[in-house]
């Protein structure tokens, strides 16, 4: 229960950087979560992430679960709000105020110069998130098949993840 | 000042179309699903409408499915409605993942259960890879942006900058290259701004 101001506290923080996505954010909460804090190990905090990629909605929704492993329920409940309450308030907030920018030259701008700070953070985040989770021949052909069948298929990514799972049962056991 | 409202839909309407999007969509594409149900088949927005909410939602932090759900239940709703959608939007994978949560950490340390979850994992990059490959490909715009997003990139795995630093220092300067043309251009431009458009 000690654990609650804090769990409050970065997963607020973390949710001011997800520019683009939550991908961004990923870095430093591999580093606030099992670096600072040390509520969980690495190698949790990727498990955690890739199962939240078969969850419905959206897809940071993950931050329920670290939540719960940090502090049950009461974690659950405040890593949520406090990852998508202040975020959502800001939304609401910028989305009344977005008809009166309409000629606001630099909107424009920030707009266009915000797609590539967010591009190059995911890529970041992915790169972090990939060293932790290619380890070998099997995990990099995992990853290779997965991206393949994205790109050149419309097949539903939920079932490619299942299919990463069914892999690995057979040969990283 | 209120929105103008394409038209004023009920609380309990949104929540519901927003909660079964929130239950049924799943590996991040949750935009195609909000497009389907908002545009095609409920007509609450048009396509302009959601062009110009998606907008809003890719500047701002926060996530597409969440930023989307604020901003079409306010133009639908109001205030309450956009409660309605966010909620709506983030019940179902709330449920997932509380449970998934004390799962993982009854059985997260059985040898089948990590197997599965490495493979889980390594699943999640060539999905999460090729997500923002498709996104690169489509919004990165000549030398400039490959620039910032290779700096971006650099800052943080190599250099080991943290990402709040990035952010600020690589925005500033995206934001500052994409500045709104002057309309009457500057007498001379000094020679690194020259070299860098």
């Amino acid at each position: 229960m000690d654990q609650i101001p804090a769990i409050a506290r970065v997963f607020a923080y973390l949710s001011l950087l997800t520019i683009g996505g939550g991908m961004a954010a990923y870095p430093e909460m591999k580093s606030l979560v099992v670096d600072v804090h040390h509520w969980l190990t690495n190698a949790q905090v990727i498990h955690i992430y890739s199962v939240g990629q078969m969850a419905p909605g959206p897809n940071m929704m993950m931050v329920a679960a670290m939540g719960e492993r940090i502090s049950g329920l009461a974690g659950a409940a405040v890593a949520a709000l406090a990852f998508f309450v202040p975020t959502g308030i800001l939304t609401f907030g910028v989305g009344r105020l977005w008809r009166r920018l309409a000629s606001w030259p630099w909107r424009a701008s920030i707009q266009q110069g915000l797609a590539p700070v967010a591009i190059g953070l995911a890529v970041a985040g992915l790169v972090t998130f990939g060293k932790g989770s290619i380890t070998g021949w099997v995990t990099a052909a995992i990853g290779l098949a997965v991206f393949a069948a994205t790109i050149r298929t419309k097949t539903n990514p939920a079932l490619l993840i299942l299919g990463g799972a069914v892999v690995g049962v057979i040969a990283l056991r | 000042m209120k929105p103008a409202a394409a038209q004023k839909v009920s609380a309990a309407d949104i929540f519901v179309t927003f909660l079964v999007i929130g239950a049924t969509s799943f590996g991040g594409g949750v935009v195609a699903y909000l497009r389907n149900a908002l545009v095609t088949k409920k007509k609450w927005l048009d396509d302009s409408h959601f062009l110009e909410l998606m907008s809003i939602s890719n500047t701002l932090p926060g996530l597409n499915a969440t930023n989307m759900s604020i901003l079409a239940g306010d133009r639908v709703g109001g205030t309450i409605g956009s409660i309605a959608a966010m909620v709506g939007m983030c019940l179902p994978g709330f449920i997932f993942m509380t449970v998934a949560g004390i799962l993982y950490g009854e059985h997260g340390d059985r040898p089948l259960v990590t197997a599965a979850l490495r493979g889980v994992a390594a699943a999640a990059v060539g999905l999460l890879a090729a997500t923002w490959f498709q996104i690169g490909k489509k919004s990165i715009k000549g030398f400039y942006d490959a620039f910032i997003v290779l700096a971006a990139v650099l800052g943080v795995n190599h250099f080991k900058l943290s990402v709040p630093v990035v952010l600020l220092s690589a925005g500033a300067l995206s934001i500052f290259i994409h500045r709104p043309a002057e309309e009457h251009p500057p007498e001379k431009d000094s020679e690194w701004i020259r070299f860098l458009r």
